[in-house]
């Protein structure tokens, strides 16, 4: 059982206003808040030890690349990652999943076919599109059906020797939908191709094991979970970040430099090129911790009763349709109140001091396929409350009322 | 009327609203009543691009004034939309391109004017007052 009451007070943001009124924060798929643990860590950085690392032979910087590369091990641990140098410290997700679909451009060729799912942030259809267009390779979609699941069985049809690569999202923003990555992963190892899942709205929620899932890149960004944005990390099995080649060129990524030839580093300097955000590497750590602390099972069973909760309740307003019913889902709620505009309920909830997302999430094939300019997203974490959700309700209810 | 005195008038009408609700419940009404764009106008080259609801606007020349016909699929967008066609429409290019908008904030709609909200008022006053300059180009 978790102690949210408690747990609360690790959070000053939440103890704010907006509006005159108590914030109620339900964007968490967007970002999440962060916790005075992470923020101490940040305060302490740039207090007591900040300088540049992994060059100065001065305390302040051994210091300082201690707790980076302390920070890298715990991200490591915490993925289940074999070795520590499988982890790349990135800005975050986008720039993980860039720094893949850039490598692959040169082991893809013209005929080579990559697999999208209809499920997939922008973030995630965007790079693998440029690479399309660089490479002459083709895209193919994994398409969704009513309920936002993928269908699996289309996927079995699009999966050939020509497939080098699948890129799947653990779970959508859009809708909370878990997709069965177990699965996606077997069946494209099974014709030779390499699959990235996008976990950055997964790990908040789960943690996942990358050796036990066999898969072959893992990208997730800190701000999801409750570390600070701007950093993030890509996971790569060893064998894979070999062979890609480096993204940057810098400081950082080099073992020797001359005019005539640079040799490049190690694995993971070798994608890590220039200053790193050090201070969002260790908060990133911290996070991590937190996280733990509070621990993984216990923020799912706690997120799921307030999923239930929210469900249940949202759907006792009149003409409100859910978006995204599969059993198989996190707290989030994807909605529209008969025609009105998601825009409207998100303008009139927001000076009621409850912040959700409207729009289209960054996922238009998946608005296009509902025929729908955008939903109201509602996304709980483990700090929100019961109460919260019944003041979110009404304030919904009030909106609608406003503007029928 | 000048743009001013058209700007002076609605600053009267809010400052009779008690708080946020009835400024809200206001804009709904005019949103409601917003005389709707011709059909044939609402086309994806008159829309205000942005990432939230959809604006389309039309400008047309009536003797030497622009008149100003617009349409939102969502509701509080369309009462602002309301708001700024009461003060530019009708008007002639060159007052609508020295019109000052401080009255924007002084109706307390000034988290409108993010330009992160894409149906922010600044796209849409952007896009009235480049209407007004190419009816100026025009003109001369």
């Amino acid at each position: 059982m978790l102690d949210v009451a408690t747990i609360r007070k690790d959070f000053p943001i939440l103890s704010r206003k907006v509006n005159g009124k108590p914030l109620v924060y339900l964007d968490n798929a967007a970002t999440s808040q962060t916790p005075q643990q992470v923020i101490d860590v940040i305060v302490d950085y740039y207090s007591i030890y900040n300088a540049n690392i992994h060059r100065g032979v001065h305390t302040l910087s051994q210091e300082a690349t201690d707790k980076y590369e302390e920070a890298r091990h715990k991200i490591q641990a915490h993925f289940n990652a074999e070795k520590a140098h499988e982890i790349i410290f990135t800005s975050g997700t986008t720039h993980s999943i860039n720094l893949v679909a850039n490598g692959f451009a040169s082991l893809i060729q013209k005929g080579d076919e990559v697999i999208v799912s209809a499920l997939e942030h922008h973030s995630n259809i965007v790079p693998w599109q440029m690479l399309c267009e660089k490479t002459g390779a083709t895209l193919k979609v994994i398409p969704m059906n009513e309920e936002g699941e993928l269908v699996m069985s289309d996927y079995d049809n699009l999966l050939s020797n020509k497939t080098k690569l699948v890129f799947v999202n653990h779970i959508s923003n859009a809708l909370g939908t878990i997709n069965p990555i177990e699965e996606i992963i077997k069946k494209a190892h099974h014709v030779g191709a390499a699959v990235l899942v996008d976990g950055a709205q997964a790990c908040p929620h789960i943690k996942p094991d990358v050796q036990k899932l066999d898969v072959d890149f893992y990208v997730v960004s800190a701000h999801k979970m409750c570390g600070p944005t701007g950093v993030g990390m890509l996971y790569g099995k060893e064998t894979w970040l070999n062979k890609l080649p480096p993204y940057q060129g810098g400081g950082e990524m080099i073992a020797e430099v001359t005019f005539e030839e640079t040799t490049y580093a190690d694995l993971p300097h070798k994608f890590e090129a220039g200053t790193p955000n050090i201070c969002g590497g260790i908060a990133f750590g911290a996070a991590i911790d937190y996280m733990n602390s509070i621990g993984f099972d216990n923020i799912a069973t706690y997120e799921n009763e307030l999923l239930d909760y929210a469900t249940k309740k949202l759907l006792e307003i009149d003409g409100l349709r859910i978006y995204g019913n599969t059993k198989n889902k996190t707290s989030v709620i994807s909605f529209n109140v008969g025609n009105i505009h998601p825009y409207d309920i998100g303008s009139i909830v927001d000076k009621l001091g409850i912040a959700v997302r409207t729009g289209h999430h960054c996922a238009q094939p998946i608005m296009d396929y509902y025929k729908i300019p955008g939903t109201v997203r509602a996304s709980f974490a483990f700090y929100n409350t019961f109460k919260e959700v019944d003041t979110f309700v009404d304030a919904v209810k009030r909106a609608v009322q406003m503007l029928s | 009327m000048t743009i001013k005195d058209i700007q002076n008038d609605i600053i009267e009408e809010f400052s009779m609203f008690d708080d946020w609700m009835q400024r809200y419940e206001y804009m709904i009404e005019l949103g409601k009543s917003l005389p709707l764009i011709n059909d044939q106008y609402k086309t994806d080259d008159n829309i205000i691009k942005g990432c939230q609801s959809k604006v389309w606007v039309h400008a047309e020349m009536k003797d030497d004034k622009v008149v100003f016909t617009a349409d939102s699929d969502a509701i509080i967008t369309k009462g602002i939309i309301a708001i700024l066609i009461r003060v530019f429409s009708n008007q002639t290019p060159k007052d609508i391109i020295e019109a000052e908008t401080a009255f924007i904030d002084e109706i307390g709609l000034k988290e409108h004017l993010s330009p992160t909200r894409a149906n922010g008022l600044v796209s849409m006053i952007k896009q009235l007052k480049m209407y007004a300059i190419a009816y100026q180009t025009q003109v001369k």
